[in-house]
């Protein structure tokens, strides 16, 4: 993992006195609220429904023992005792005073940890795939990259007042884990088909909110030495000709498009060649500096298998259930990557209490080489567990109602806190979320029906990425009633695709009917070995509409 | 009130709202009355230009050795495009004064003077509430920064790399 050196540290500390600073101005009236506002969005401060909320970057999703126990400690001495993991990786906390924001920046600065850029129009926590160093389709390792860019992007002083927000994804792998194609940038780590260098591929104009896009490539082989130059230039180009009439379209995927691909591809590569590379990028001795921090950990040589597991698999169905779908394959033989659902049947998806924190933590420390990472899909993973150690995590997780067995099943649902926090929601997410749960909370059901995302949005600004989801579920509010849009067919991986509306509005408590209905057209017709997204893919949305005009026939 | 990196400063510039500039000795004209002015320019008066921050550079570099002060234009502070197109006009060999003009706040200072402003011109509504020794100290707060290329000295990378060199040497 990545420590801070005396710079970053300072850096930090640096900005904890600044927004003291900014509290002071604004209760002194230097500040008018409207020119404070984008001060404390920047250091991660929402004025929510009923209270403040605190957003804390978790750079790449990546958390030390030491820094979980801290914000567990956050948590209980400054909110409620538990916390929401959002899919920017970030976590939030829903009820912290004001007053107490500066002494809560501090703890966390003493832990190498901030609030910088969780939000306003600037260049927000860079995310990354979640098992970068441990994946078996890996091409390098996208975490110094991706820390590169956090470094670069923290308080820049040219990109702070962009038209809009501004988000990073970094992948090194072939799977798309962390939805890079949703993303203002996203980056895909490649080799180059004659020189077999590493490159970046570099997407730009990728977006959910109201206006779903696909990013569309800007640079197929980007040399790696020349990232921050190539990201000076597109940020400059987005930043002068971004539009800034209307918040709604202002971010890069509507200049992208407005401008067209060819046009802004041109722009960019015009700035790019103004630069003087050598005089912005990081020299190689920065990089190489960046990523001995990502060394692999010391693994124990192992075999490939573990007598241990399977004794114990074979022995406890419950737990064979749980090591097939919540452990993947690691690079190194003998270990396993375990992803920790956060989403227990019946509980607010990606909530975790303190108490549950701290067991993660222990686990990460004892068994996982202090390490925890964050998903986009609101769960937590342990990177590099032996695999003979499964049993006994398995088991410590099942007393904090953590071991649920529904890792990318219909029950791993991603929610965003919707209309029971947020001011923007339009809709509840939490209780769609945990009635579709309940509907489907059978083990035997959720593995017969396979890998199915359901991504629940409570407003049109889509932070549940619903999209992007098999089943996207999007909440409205028409005349006062809540009404639940449905799409079909998003993907965030690597063929990402923007669903499309299946349903235009039903009741709350007839979504979890609507996805039985759904689930049901799948099963009847799907041929073997068909996921759902490959069915949808196959037979388009008529079979899923005829189903509906049917129930409405009925009715 | 007119700041620059030490503090309040005077303004020996006056405005004109067209292209009389007379023989006034430093005239700062809008951008639309530039070719005019500078065709009515005398010897020794200098002159300089209020930009808005939406012009692109094609349209004035070749003018950029006639002036001696540009003033950016910021209609709000949320704006940034003039700290873009500041960085241009550096880039384009700019070596006259730049002014960043309107409602910026305290907290913007040190992003001005990095992307290339010597100064900033501020409405007396924002001037009024906040004061010079305000813009002073927020730039004590604002130390060394992890982006190379802006302003002189004293970004991270380099201070790694000087001191990568020093121990390697030493």
């Amino acid at each position: 993992m990545y420590r801070y050196d005396e710079f970053d540290e300072r850096f930090v500390r640096e900005r904890v006195e600044q927004f003291s600073d900014q509290v002071a101005r604004r209760l002194d009236g230097s500040l008018t609220e409207d020119e404070f506002k984008p001060l404390r969005l920047k250091n991660g401060v929402y004025l929510q429904l009923h209270a403040y909320m605190l957003r804390i970057a978790i750079p790449y999703g990546t958390l030390s023992s030491r820094q979980l126990r801290q914000l567990a400690l956050i948590g209980e001495r400054y909110d409620r005792g538990y916390g929401h993991f959002t899919t920017r990786t970030n976590l939030q906390f829903n009820w912290p005073k004001l007053r107490d924001v500066p002494e809560i920046l501090g703890l966390l600065a003493d832990v190498e940890m901030h609030c910088i850029q969780t939000s306003g129009n600037c260049i927000r926590n860079v995310t990354a795939d979640h098992f970068a160093g441990i994946a078996r389709d890996e091409i390098e390792d996208p975490r110094p990259t991706a820390e590169l860019i956090r470094q670069w992007s923290s308080q820049h002083p040219e990109f702070s007042y962009l038209p809009r927000k501004f988000k990073i994804a970094v992948t090194g792998a072939e799977q798309d884990r962390a939805v890079i194609k949703a993303h203002d940038i996203g980056l895909r780590i490649r080799r180059h088909p004659d020189t077999h260098e590493t490159c970046y591929e570099v997407s730009v104009g990728g977006g959910l909110g109201r206006t779903p896009m696909i990013g569309k490539v800007v640079r197929d082989y980007l040399p790696k030495a020349d990232l921050l130059a190539y990201l000076e230039a597109i940020m400059r180009v987005y930043n002068l000709e971004g539009r800034r009439d209307n918040k709604y379209k202002a971010r890069v995927k509507i200049l992208v498009h407005e401008t067209g691909l060819e046009e802004f591809t041109r722009r960019v590569e015009a700035e790019f060649a103004e630069l003087d590379g050598p005089s912005i990028n990081a020299d190689p001795a920065e990089v190489s500096r960046i990523a001995a921090y990502f060394a692999p950990p010391t693994y124990r040589a192992l075999p490939e298998r573990s007598t241990a597991l399977e004794t114990a698999r074979a022995g406890n169905p419950d737990f064979d259930r749980w090591v097939e779908v919540n452990t993947t394959a690691h690079k190194q033989p003998g270990y396993a990557a375990i992803t920790i659902s956060l989403k227990p049947v019946g509980e607010a998806p990606g909530d975790a209490t303190s108490e549950q924190m701290r067991l993660v933590a222990d686990l990460a420390e004892e068994f996982s080489f202090s390490e925890i990472r964050v998903t986009h899909a609101q769960n937590l993973v342990l990177p590099h567990v032996k695999l003979s150690d499964l049993f006994a995590i398995w088991r410590r997780l099942g007393e904090a109602g953590l071991s649920s067995a529904n890792i990318g099943l219909i029950t791993d649902i991603i929610a965003c806190p919707g209309l029971d926090y947020c001011a923007l929601a339009t809709a509840r997410s939490i209780p769609i979320a945990q009635a579709i749960a309940r509907r489907f909370a059978e083990d035997t059901r959720q593995k017969e029906i396979g890998e199915l995302n359901i991504k629940i949005s409570g407003c049109i600004n889509a932070c549940g990425h619903h999209h992007v989801g098999h089943i996207g579920i999007l909440g409205l509010e028409k005349r006062g009633i809540e009404s639940y849009q449905i799409t079909l067919g998003g993907d965030a991986t690597q063929d990402a695709a923007i669903g499309e509306i299946l349903v235009p509005g039903l009741a709350a408590e007839e979504v979890p009917d609507a996805i039985e209905r759904i689930v049901a057209v799948y099963l009847e017709q799907r041929q073997a070995g068909e996921s759902f997204i490959e069915n949808v893919r196959r037979l388009g949305l008529a079979p899923f509409k005829a189903a509906f005009l049917e129930l409405d026939r009925a009715a | 009130m007119l700041l620059d990196r030490n503090g309040p400063a005077s303004d020996s510039w006056t405005h004109s709202d067209g292209a009389a500039i007379g023989n006034i000795p430093l005239a700062l004209v809008p951008w639309e009355a530039l070719p005019e002015a500078l065709a009515n320019r005398v010897p020794g008066q200098q002159i300089g230009v209020v930009v808005p921050g939406s012009l692109a550079i094609a349209e004035i570099e070749a003018l950029l050795p006639e002036l001696a002060l540009i003033a950016i234009g910021f209609p709000a502070y949320s704006d940034g495009r003039g700290f873009s197109l500041a960085r241009r006009l550096r880039r384009a060999g700019f070596t006259g004064r730049l002014r960043a003009s309107g409602p910026l706040i305290v907290d913007q200072f040190a992003y001005a003077l990095f992307c290339g402003f010597d100064e900033i011109a501020l409405p007396a509504s924002s001037a009024g509430r906040q004061p010079a020794e305000q813009w002073q100290r927020a730039l004590s707060h604002v130390g060394a920064r992890y982006q190379r290329g802006y302003g002189d000295g004293g970004n991270i990378l380099d201070q790694r790399r000087a001191k990568r060199l020093a121990q390697a040497a030493g």
